[in-house]
């Protein structure tokens, strides 16, 4: 067994250990966003997937290395996304909450989901 | 410095973007600072990978590249811009198979350039493991996604002789792996991804729509560790950590997530659950037939307009009727007349821990007047009427009262505390987990039944006219 995989071993492990310390402690509002959050982070697979796109040859190789490239940014590109929209939602609303947008009459306000 | 090592260091601040991405993101002032920074971290990492002399070798494979990157860019961010907050969680399935399915898929064709000089033992292993990982991920989301969005039923599938259907691919699974190393044939690895797709279906087939959730996060996880695996067989350090990163940090939520449900994770996954309470349903059968009260709006605007203390408890029925903003109309109005009024927010209302918060955010409902379980239930005895809109399991006192029943240790909002009990629901169906609701018998309940938002609107009248 080569040196390398010692090395590679050894970031994973590390890797591991800091995985499981930067989210500690989590107050269940965030469960939802860190998940989404974390899901757009392993999208950086797409690096890997431009990277044997590189070295693919043949038909076979590069349509898998094309659809792994789909997939990957659907991942990445989605995912960031996703979680913004999430926690667009969580910044300062008791500041602008003043003025009550449309809360006062009218039929009830629920044209403003869906449209962003 | 070599170009590589250059790229490596990028790759390496990248990484370093990465963690705090993951720290702000466990923290609510710097959630959308941290998700930004993983996006900014995640856009250098890929421009730089540009820089490799090999992306750039072949005219051909470049441009695929840039179509196969536009392509999925022109699908996700439509979607994940059009998507509804109350659809969102197998939204993130769809985005968490697919990031499966893309490393199997590497793995797959680093092993179609290596086969033919024969890998060594452990290059195979690394390709195994990914090729297994991701398609249990892919395929696994993929079933996921089909329960939420009611593509097919969220009640758990069981059938005659799972346990060993699951046992034989299992071992199959295992016998194929085998194979592959020992020969390094193609046509077995292909037979392992196959197989591999087969067990993440089984797996994921006799878990119950409630739970689905949690199994989310823990196929979240398991696509960072199918990444990991395509690190390895690319030698590529910011795959392995940011797939090791997800991985680890993800069966961490997903432990939370049970924990906040009084279960084990195993419990979970393999205990059938939901199709074991309907039977306990269906043979103590008493409910149905039981007498409950049904009241109009009218009595309950006039309940509401007069309570000194008002707890609000929403659950996944006011989701779907996107009656979040009727409810905070509601709020407003008795908060106007001098009502106290707060949300009581159990972990796991909604389809996803948290869930319920981004849907009352949404909603433009204010921090202060959302209160978690824990904070709330101090405070339940006190509140002149608890109203249920469209919760029903995280209320279900069995949780506290019955040894017996499949969510008997779950944690509940004690809305059997409150000197009257209002539940808005759309039928006297059970919730989620198919059991009934003592509760909505008890002589202090009234129910309120139609649609949430069709009924919400009419209290906002009647405590008008109150």
């Amino acid at each position: 067994m080569s040196t390398g995989i010692i090395e590679f071993l050894t970031i994973f492990v590390l890797a591991a250990f800091v995985g499981n310390e930067v989210i500690g402690r989590v107050p269940s509002i965030l469960h939802t966003p860190l998940m989404s959050g974390s899901n757009a982070i392993h999208g950086i697979v797409l690096v890997g997937a431009i990277l044997i796109m590189g070295s693919a040859h043949g038909t076979v190789e590069i349509t898998l290395a094309f659809l792994a490239i789909v997939l990957a940014t659907l991942n990445i590109v989605g995912g960031f996304v996703v979680t913004d929209r999430m926690l667009e939602m969580f910044k300062a609303k008791p500041a602008e909450r003043a003025p009550k947008p449309g809360a006062g009459d009218g039929p009830p306000t629920d044209s403003s989901d869906g449209a962003r | 410095m070599t170009l590589d090592t250059g790229i490596d260091l990028v790759y390496l601040v990248a990484i370093i973007g990465f963690i705090l991405a993951l720290k702000g993101l466990s923290s609510p002032k710097h959630a959308r600072n941290g998700n930004l920074l993983g996006a900014a971290a995640a856009a250098l990492a890929v421009g730089f990978t540009f820089a490799y002399p090999s992306v750039r070798a072949h005219s051909l494979n470049l441009v695929l590249t840039l179509v196969a990157m536009a392509l999925g860019a022109a699908v996700a961010v439509p979607a994940a811009r059009r998507v509804k907050m109350t659809a969102m969680p197998q939204m993130v399935a769809i985005f968490n198979g697919v990031g499966g399915g893309a490393a199997a898929l590497i793995s797959i064709v680093v092993f179609l350039i290596e086969a033919p000089h024969k890998p060594a033992v452990y290059r195979i292993v690394e390709v195994l493991f990914g090729v297994l990982v991701g398609c249990v991920s892919f395929a696994g989301s993929g079933i996921a996604f089909a329960k939420l969005q009611e593509l097919m039923t969220g009640r758990p599938i069981t059938y005659p002789a799972q346990q060993v259907i699951n046992a034989v691919v299992g071992v199959a699974i295992v016998g194929l792996a085998v194979g592959t190393v020992v020969t390094g044939s193609v046509p077995l690895l292909v037979a392992t991804a196959v197989l591999s797709l087969v067990l993440g279906i089984i797996f994921v087939l006799p878990i119950g729509g409630a739970d689905v959730p949690v199994l989310i996060s823990l196929l979240n996880s398991f696509t960072g560790l199918a990444v990991a695996a395509s690190g390895f067989t690319l030698n590529n350090n910011l795959l392995i950590v940011a797939g090791t990163l997800v991985g680890a940090s993800g069966i961490l939520l997903t432990r939370m997530m049970s924990k906040a449900m009084g279960r084990s994770l195993a419990n979970v996954l393999f205990s059938a659950f939901g199709s074991v309470v309907t039977a306990a349903g269906g043979a103590d059968g008493s409910g149905e037939t039981r007498p409950v009260k049904a009241g109009t709006p009218e009595d309950v605007g006039v309940l509401l307009a007069y309570a000194r203390k008002v707890v609000i408890i929403p659950g996944y029925g006011l989701a779907v009727a996107q009656a979040q903003h009727t409810a905070r109309e509601l709020a407003d109005l008795l908060m106007e007349r001098g009502v106290e009024v707060f949300y009581a927010i159990h972990p796991v209302a909604g389809r996803m821990p948290g869930h319920m918060n981004v849907l009352l955010a949404e909603a433009n409902v204010p921090y202060d007047e959302l209160k978690e379980m824990d904070e709330a239930n101090p405070e339940m005895a006190t509140a002149d009427v608890a109203l249920v809109i469209g919760a029903n399991d995280t209320v279900n006192p069995a949780a506290k009262n019955t040894p017996g029943s499949p969510i008997y240790g779950m944690p509940i909002i004690n809305a059997d505390d409150a000197e009257n009990i209002v539940f808005l629901k759309r039928s006297m169906r059970p919730g989620f987990a198919g059991i009934d609701n003592e509760l909505l018998f008890d002589p202090k309940t009234t129910l309120l039944f139609g649609d949430a938002k069709d009924t919400l609107t009419k209290l906002v009248a009647a405590v008008k006219d109150a």
